[in-house]
């Protein structure tokens, strides 16, 4: 396979918020078994059909790149994994909902894949503090995976949900809450298997058909402009 | 009167130090993570106020024997009862299964415990059968031989590790092209598992395609035919399937290099600013001094002697024969050593801060964290007891009384002795451990 027809797409979070099953059940609808430490970084390959059930479907092969480690680790570390982030096209961000701290270190690891893959006319942040306007002029399509979704108690789950609803909205993406032992939740029609659709045709349309990602992009950035003037 | 000032002391020191292990432990530990629990928070600070021992070396009182022995009390209850059955109740509630009846299985662990425990004592010429089962010598003993094991051990690597780390005698030298083609061999590596991963899923989906044309009822032969072809192909994907795990294994130890040359180039470069230099002279420093301890400790074990007098005390009456001059020997003995003792163990509790911490993060993740917490207080509780039990050695003579009379009548020979042995043991398979690993990094680099 040529460079040319690469789709990749970083898959980046926290230890142990569930990275590597959530590939697993992405790319194989199957539930991974024995689950262990990601070290460096293992790929998984996802077959997705572009715009399907429409006269132009394609088949794309769409590269899940699953980065273990910690947002706190080393320089050394940092600067080693700072090889993955080359030419990336789209990146999932994956948080624990039991764990409040992994959602808070997203922006982090945003920053730190983004860092790495700026253009040289893109916008640079010195200081790693998080700044809004930058997820708004970001052309990167991000996505955001919440996990262990079975573990939040019946009674916190509403406070839960709007918390991770900001947090996708800060990011300016959409978000999925899931259970990644349960395929149930990404099953063929439903609303999650939508959104999952939806973002990897941004990934590829931002790719491949630049202009006609372009408009879509810019309208929705003025659609955005006139609700935040009202 | 005197014993208020001294209790108010003691209580205002250990705030402050409860204060700088929290600070410690917020920061520094708990930064990434947020489930803990504030029972283990309070385990934690317990130990810590606890352990602050030598700080009655600056009361002048009689109260201090007092205070001395309430510390020892509740360290050993804390470190004997409490903190193994909180680590046992975390580590049950990790496992899903047990979850209904976890106190049940916490205290059949802490049982466990006890007895492994107990039967650490029997083989070590501890036991004076003129005191009763639970007195205080029984549990110190035993926590003291733990302890003492595992400072040898941290003290034989350190020891080695410390110059190896500190001199820039040892550093590889690294250049940044070493580091992009190992990069480019590493991604190369990332490609071709893609390109495999790629045709297996083709093969799955055709596969899928083909079984669903072939769910229709064909009859028997059509199932036949199914059962054929697909084995064939199942047969390839399989070869491939293995050629994949490979790779990634590959895959692996290229990024575990590729960290390990990144941190290479790092201390380089450190070493060139003015702190590195600083630190590679401290390093041959350091590295006379290992290499007479171990001289010692040989010496030690081969002549089977035990120290009689401090080494100050020693260096002292040595400058006043040989020098000539007039030093009060007594006064200032006494001080120096005081000061000695105190560097040695605040660089001591240091060292061993840096080297959990870094091991923590190296297993920690969110699951296990409480656990790792728990453990680490339960290494420190005994590494604490334990040094009051060595550092009797470098005491003026009577100061050693009043440890002696505190901890009651051990053995004290034979902790040095069993420190010496395990030092040398740690010391010699720590160097010949590096010296392995130092060769057989330029060796994989040569075969680039």
């Amino acid at each position: 396979m040529a460079a040319l027809d690469r789709v990749k797409v970083l898959v980046l979070g926290d230890s142990g918020v569930g990275k590597s099953s959530l590939v697993h059940l992405l790319c194989h609808n199957q539930v991974l078994g024995n689950p262990s430490w990601t070290v460096g970084c293992s790929v998984d390959v996802r077959i997705h059909d572009y715009k399907e059930g429409t006269p132009e479907e394609k088949t794309y092969y769409i590269e899940l790149w699953d980065v273990g480690g910690s947002v706190g680790s080393a320089t050394s570390v940092k600067s080693t994994r700072a090889v993955f982030y080359n030419s990336l096209n789209g990146i999932i961000l994956v948080h624990d909902l039991t764990n409040k701290k992994s959602s808070q270190n997203l922006y982090r690891w945003s920053l730190e894949a983004l860092n790495r893959d700026v253009a040289p006319t893109g916008v640079l942040v010195t200081n790693g503090d998080y700044d809004r306007e930058q997820f708004a002029d970001n052309q990167i399509p991000l996505l955001v995976i919440g996990t262990k979704l079975d573990q939040i108690p019946e009674t916190k789950r509403n406070e839960v949900l709007t918390r991770t609803a900001f947090l996708a909205e800060d990011f300016n993406a959409e978000e999925i809450n899931l259970d990644c032992t349960n395929p149930r939740y990404l099953a063929a029609g439903s609303s999650n298997a939508v959104k999952l659709s939806r973002f990897f045709d941004k990934v590829i349309e931002k790719r491949y058909f630049f202009k006609r990602w372009q408009s879509r992009f810019l309208a929705s950035r003025k659609e955005r402009d006139l609700e935040e003037e009202h | 009167m005197s014993f208020l000032i001294d209790s108010s002391i003691m209580v205002t020191s250990q705030v402050l130090f409860f204060g700088f292990g929290w600070l410690f432990f917020m920061r520094k530990l708990f930064k990434d993570y947020e489930e803990y629990q504030d029972a283990i928070l309070q385990t934690y600070q317990d130990t810590i106020l606890s352990s602050l021992i030598p700080l009655a070396y600056f009361l002048h009182c009689s109260s201090r024997y007092f205070h001395w022995k309430l510390n020892l009390c509740v360290i050993l209850l804390i470190l004997v009862f409490m903190v193994p059955f909180y680590i046992g109740y975390f580590v049950v509630s990790n496992i899903r299964l047990l979850h209904r009846q976890k106190l049940l299985f916490a205290c059949v662990l802490w049982l466990t415990f006890m007895y492994f425990f107990w039967k650490l004592g029997d083989p070590f010429p501890i036991l004076s059968p003129k005191h009763g089962i639970l007195s205080i010598e029984q549990l110190i003993s035993r926590v003291g031989v733990i302890g003492v094991t595992l400072m040898a051990l941290l003290s034989g690597f350190g020891a080695v590790n410390c110059p190896y780390t500190y001199m820039s005698y040892f550093l590889r030298n690294v250049t940044d092209a070493d580091i992009l083609a190992l990069e480019r061999r590493l991604l190369q590596t990332m490609d071709m598992i893609i390109s495999k991963k790629k045709r297996i899923a083709v093969a799955h989906r055709t596969m899928f395609q083909r079984g669903e044309v072939h769910n229709k009822p064909t009859g028997f032969w059509g199932m036949i035919k199914s059962v054929t072809t697909s084995v064939a192909g199942s047969e390839n994907l399989s070869l491939i399937q293995q050629e994949v795990d490979a790779l990634e294994e590959l895959s692996r130890q290229l990024f575990l290099e590729t960290a390990d040359l990144h941190a290479t180039k790092e201390r380089i470069e450190y070493s060139k600013t003015f702190q590195g230099k600083y630190f590679n002279f401290l390093g041959y420093f350091f590295s006379i001094y290992c290499v007479w301890k171990i001289f010692m400790a040989t010496i030690n074990i081969v002549f089977d002697r035990v120290g009689k007098t401090d080494p100050v005390t020693r260096g002292i009456e040595i400058t006043v024969n040989y020098l000539g001059i007039q030093f009060d020997v007594k006064f200032w003995s006494q001080h120096i050593s005081f000061i000695l003792v105190g560097i040695i163990i605040v660089t001591s509790i240091r060292g061993l801060l840096i080297t959990l911490t870094k091991f923590f993060y190296a297993i920690s993740s969110s699951k296990s964290s409480n656990v790792i917490v728990l453990l680490l207080a339960q290494i420190m509780g005994m590494y604490f007891v334990s040094s009051v039990l060595l550092i009797r050695m470098s005491m003026p003579l009577e100061y050693r009384t009043i440890i002696t009379e505190v901890l009651g009548e051990l053995q004290f020979n034979f902790y040095h002795r069993w420190f010496d042995v395990i030092f040398l043991v740690s010391a010699l398979s720590s160097i010949l451990f590096l010296y392995l690993a130092h060769k057989q990094a330029p060796e994989k680099h040569m075969a680039l």
